[in-house]
């Protein structure tokens, strides 16, 4: 196993773990604010339709990471003005979101099929990003360097804004954040939109960088990975990041162990590494639910309605 | 609820099942119903595209004695016989399935319209009124192996495969053979996706064979994705149903075309006629069911080998499949001097020496 | 001139039958505009998707093999919900059903004999309940949120269901093709109705779905899920342990998905593929929630839901409507009835301009 392998398989994982990043970075931040929104894989869809449709009508994938934003935090304040000023099931919406996000997208990429479209150039200059060593740090495309920088914003913002501590104390008890005088549905609405906007950016990520065309359904399930992924990082950003390569890395894994024949992959059929991540994820709910002490546990308020009592 | 008792439920389904043949006798020239089902979109750039020009062709020959329908993102089971029993409802005479996956859905359903013509495109089973048909995709696959034996360095090419039914099976034993005549240590390294068409699985699947040596490709799949992926790191590729060069125009060298609008054609010509047969069709480059795209960006001398293969098939002097030919254990299944019978090759389910993969 | 809303006094019964009805209805006229302004026939459309399935005898039994296994999965979910419990994982107890139920198909694959159907049959309910009860258990000993940990035992019984159908359990005579063995005949379901498609499992799920409903208004069981479902301390101090609840639930639900899983498998499927996962898990819960979680509205929700599914390849077929077009209505009715649950527990109510103190004391005096 030679270090440019080691390097080739690294880039791939990349690849596999930024969609997921983005989207768990966002339904994180909706969670925190104590809103379950299963909607990630429909958001993601309208994202990844907005971008490439723009791509290809302008030609400016940076206009097209914007829209794609747009487009998807549009399609999450459906899902936030029914279960914030409607009271609806959070669990039903989010499900109905997934079921229009994935027809919508189809509708509109009908007419998209087929095209091929010109992707994002690498950040650094040739001499860094081409480079058979150094690539692993350089020769991304932009929007895997925009995660990391999303990462580390949305973990400042969390613990050490007034702003974060607002919404985590939405998450944790909302009867007391609003007896304080904070709007409970004004924060999570915002919470919301900033998921599908991530979601939305998630989602593009797949015709702007993996591969530049569209097929419908192509996001392949990822944002129910990404709800996952949230609890699996216990709801902190730097985990999700760790959170986000691991399930990179077990999906990468079962194509890497049916091509190379390996024989250490053999311990498992292949089909069971592509079920580890849900494993272990499985595996870790039930470790951290257990150990209050571990913290990082879920928002208090998850998933519940807001009812002032007033 | 609904009030339902058998009777009562036989009686009024056999009644409507009648409507569309009082309407045929009052109108005995209307044109012929025609339809498709196809397993992706008609947007695929590769397999479905075909199918669909394909049918285009068909519409355009037949003008308006021929009137047809589509149907596109069909799943295979039940939902496959829900959609072609709908087209038959509807009146269509003639049917075409294009997927492997939607043969026993197709049986059933011939065997409930037994007034309608079935066709299975890929398929093996048999019925009084089912014929398959089939393109001798081997043939493009030793162009494709020639010129890959003589482009890659390493020696290694990649296959990215999807269900190792017959037809894609032959495909990667064609390659080899045909690789290994250039270059004796040519070796195939195969993986298979378990689907026709995941554009992301697709890319992420060449990444895994690119990775593992191989500085050649090819794919069995229906997405341009793999294709794409090539271009992006600089590996010599090959399309697969469809001109794919505008996806990689430097790294694209050749693609397989499938050309099915001259059976459609002839086959709804038979059915209009009043001589179809259940007679399975397996057609190749001699009878124009399958073109290769103009070799590209490759040596001249290479050009020229591809070409010569080509025009071996077309006319007779040359077949990928004529022995000694020995499978992955060692055995001899074709001896010098024979070669393999198209039956065989329909149901081939065995890899040559010099493949890299098992059938699963 | 202002909308307010007006907590009722009660819950409105007549808002908790209408507003499926409404949704639909909504659905409908809302589709039609929509599917018009961007290009299709819109009245077509919706006449495809709602009204020919239902007109169209021909189309009967597909609608009532469609409906069967929402009906049967959406019942099981209905329980659960009532019990505020969130069962998301019905997909992956419908897979795991039937791949039980698979497996003692290939075992009895030589065997004759009445007996084989009901022991897949028994499977099938064995490995759905039991693909239920890690969720259930995880809920009862850790804590752990029953809906992500239920969604994510989906997955693995989907790639579970991969491994076998392309590896140990693949048709030895199916080319290779990631497939079971098709049903013998001693395995096949039964057809209810000669000379349709109609088989008993459409029989059994209506009558299962009575079963529940009775179960459920009439029996101690269902008046317990229902007050740890709406007052789960209330429920605490009479008695009801919520542990034993939340189990019960989840053997329920999953048993019954499972059912559904190995009703496929016997009837129209005939065998498991990789194609087998037909998200009937998740689609059954818009049914559970449209039949506003009574196993009788279950039973004409999973109609409706059917007809939408069939609707929606006839549009296909006469329209060339794209197939997107099913979720996207689907979608809506969800939305729709979802937007308008609020009418149950609120009253909308037309404000004028804000009343003068004089006017009120006129008004408090009259």
């Amino acid at each position: 196993m030679s270090i440019e392998y080691v390097i080739a398989v690294f880039i791939t994982v990349v690849g596999a773990s930024t969609p997921i990043l983005f989207a768990g970075l966002g339904e994180l931040v909706t969670e925190k604010a104590g809103v379950l929104n299963l909607g990630v894989e429909g958001m993601m869809l309208i994202g990844a339709i907005a971008g490439f449709a723009t791509v290809d009508l302008t030609g400016n994938p940076w206009l097209a990471v914007v829209v794609a934003a747009a487009c998807a935090a549009a399609s999450s304040l459906i899902f936030a003005f029914l279960t914030l000023t409607l009271s609806a099931n959070q669990v039903a919406t989010g499900l109905a979101l997934t079921i229009f996000g994935t027809g919508l997208s189809s509708l509109i990429g009908r007419s998209f099929s087929g095209r091929a479209i010109h992707t994002f150039d690498t950040v650094f200059p040739d001499a860094l990003s081409k480079q058979p060593y150094l690539k692993v740090i350089f020769g991304y495309s932009p929007m895997v360097y925009l995660s990391f920088i999303m990462v580390i914003l949305v973990a400042w913002f969390l613990s050490r804004t007034r702003g974060g501590l607002i919404l985590r104390a939405v998450g944790e008890n909302d009867l007391s954040a609003h007896s304080i005088g904070y709007s409970v549905t004004g924060v999570r609405y915002a919470a919301i939109a900033f998921g599908g906007a991530m979601a939305g950016i998630g989602g593009a990520y797949f015709p702007l960088v993996l591969t530049p065309n569209w097929a419908e359904g192509l996001t392949g399930g990822r944002g129910w990975i990404a709800i996952a992924l949230v609890v699996f990082a216990g709801w902190r950003p730097y985990w999700l990041l760790g959170g986000a390569y691991f399930f990179g890395l077990l999906g990468t894994l079962e194509l890497y162990a049916k091509a190379s024949g390996a024989s250490w992959t053999s311990i498992l059929p292949s089909e069971m590494w592509a079920a580890l991540p849900y494993l272990a994820t499985v595996v870790v709910l039930a470790v951290i639910s257990v150990s209050k002490s571990a913290g990082g546990n879920a928002p208090a308020c998850l998933g519940k309605p807001f009812i002032p009592s007033t | 609820m609904i009030n339902l008792n058998r009777r009562r439920f036989v009686q009024v389904a056999g009644a409507a099942a009648t409507l569309p043949l009082i309407g045929r006798q009052a109108f005995a020239a209307d044109p012929l119903k025609i339809g498709f089902i196809y397993v992706g979109p008609i947007n695929d750039g590769g397999w479905n595209t075909a199918h669909e020009a394909g049918r285009q062709q068909m519409l355009k020959a037949l003008g308006d004695k021929v009137t047809s329908i589509y149907v596109e993102n069909v799943p295979e089971g039940p939902d496959a016989e829900r959609v072609l029993r709908d087209l038959a409802q509807q009146g269509c005479k003639l049917l075409f399935a294009t997927s492997f996956g939607f043969m026993d859905s197709a049986m059933k359903v011939a065997k409930q319209f037994p007034d309608i013509k079935m066709e299975m495109c890929t398929g093996f089973k048999k019925a009084p009124n089912v014929a398959n048909y089939n393109i001798r995709f081997h043939e493009g696959r030793s162009v494709i192996g020639t010129i890959a034996g003589h482009l890659s360095k390493t020696g290694v090419g990649g296959y990215l495969a999807t269900f190792p039914v017959p037809e894609v099976v032959s495909g990667i034993n064609s390659f080899q053979l045909a690789a290994q005549a250039v270059n004796p240590k040519f070796r195939t390294k195969v993986i298979w996706i378990n689907t026709w068409f995941d554009p992301a699985k697709e890319a992420d699947a060449a990444r895994a064979l690119i990775d593992q040596g191989c500085d050649v490709m090819t794919q069995h799949t229906d997405s341009p994705a793999a294709v794409q992926l090539c271009e992006q790191k600089g590996i010599p590729t090959f399309g697969q149903g469809a001109d794919q060069s505008k996806y990689a125009p430097k790294m694209c060298k050749t693609s397989t075309e499938d050309e099915w609008g001259p059976f459609y054609t002839q086959s709804a010509q038979a059915v209009l006629d009043g001589n179809w047969k259940p007679e399975d069709e397996y057609w190749g480059m001699k009878e124009g069911a399958i073109q290769m795209a103009p070799i590209s960006n490759v040596p001249d001398d290479v050009k020229a080998a591809g070409d010569k293969i080509i025009a071996g098939w077309k006319d007779g002097t040359y077949n990928v499949y004529a022995g000694p030919i020995k499978d992955q254990k060692g055995n001899e299944k074709v001896a010098a001097g024979k070669a393999l019978t198209f039956d065989e090759i329909l149901g081939m389910n065995w890899l040559v020496d010099g493949v890299d993969g098992t059938l699963s | 001139m202002r909308f307010k809303l007006e907590k009722r006094a009660e819950p409105s019964r007549f808002m908790l039958y209408a507003t499926p009805f409404g949704s639909v209805l909504v659905t409908m006229i809302v589709g039609a505009i929509i599917f018009s302004i961007i290009g299709y026939d819109g009245l077509g459309a919706v006449r495809e998707v709602f009204l020919t399935p239902i007109l169209n005898p021909l189309k009967w039994q597909e609608v009532a093999m469609k409906a069967s296994p929402l009906i049967l999965i959406g019942v099981g979910l209905a329980v659960g919900n009532r019990a505020s419990i969130w069962n998301i994982g019905a997909e992956g107890q419908y897979v795991a059903g039937a791949l039980a139920g698979t497996g003692v198909g290939l075992l009895t694959q030589n065997a004759t004999g009445p007996w084989i159907l009901p022991l897949m049959f028994a499977a099938g309910l064995a490995g759905g309940a039991a693909w239920g009860a890690i969720p259930a258990w995880l809920r009862t000993r850790f804590n752990v949120n029953e809906t992500l940990s239920s969604l994510m035992m989906s997955y693995v019984a989907i790639h579970m269901m991969n491994y076998f159908v392309t590896g140990p359990w693949k048709d030895p005579t199916g080319f290779s093709f990631p497939q079971t063995p098709l049903v013998t005949a001693d395995q096949t379901m039964p057809i209810l109705i000669p000379g349709t498609l109609v088989d008993y499992g459409i029989l059994f799920t209506l009558i299962i779905a009575v079963l529940m409903w009775v179960l459920m208004s009439r029996s101690v069981f269902g008046f317990q899920v229902r007050v740890v479902g709406s007052a789960p301390n209330a429920a605490r101090h009479g008695g009801f342990s919520q542990k034993h609840t939340i189990w019960l639930v989840f053997l329920i639900s999953g048993g019954l998905a499972g059912l559904a899983g190995i009703f496929q498998v016997t009837g129209p499927f005939g065998q498991m593929s990789l194609g087998f996962p037909q998200n009937y898990g998740f689609t059954a819960i818009i049914v559970a929630f449209l039949g506003r979680l009574n196993p009788l509205g279950v039973i004409a929700a999973g109609i409706v839901l059917a007809i939408t599914y069939v609707g929606g390849d006839i549009a296909q077929t006469a329209l060339q409507l794209p197939n997107a077009s099913k979720g996207i209505f689907q979608a809506m009715m969800l939305f729709f009835l979802l937007a308008s649950d609020i009418l149950i527990r609120y009253r909308v109510r037309i404000v004028g301009t804000a009343p003068t103190p004089a006017a009120e004391v006129a008004k408090g005096a009259a």
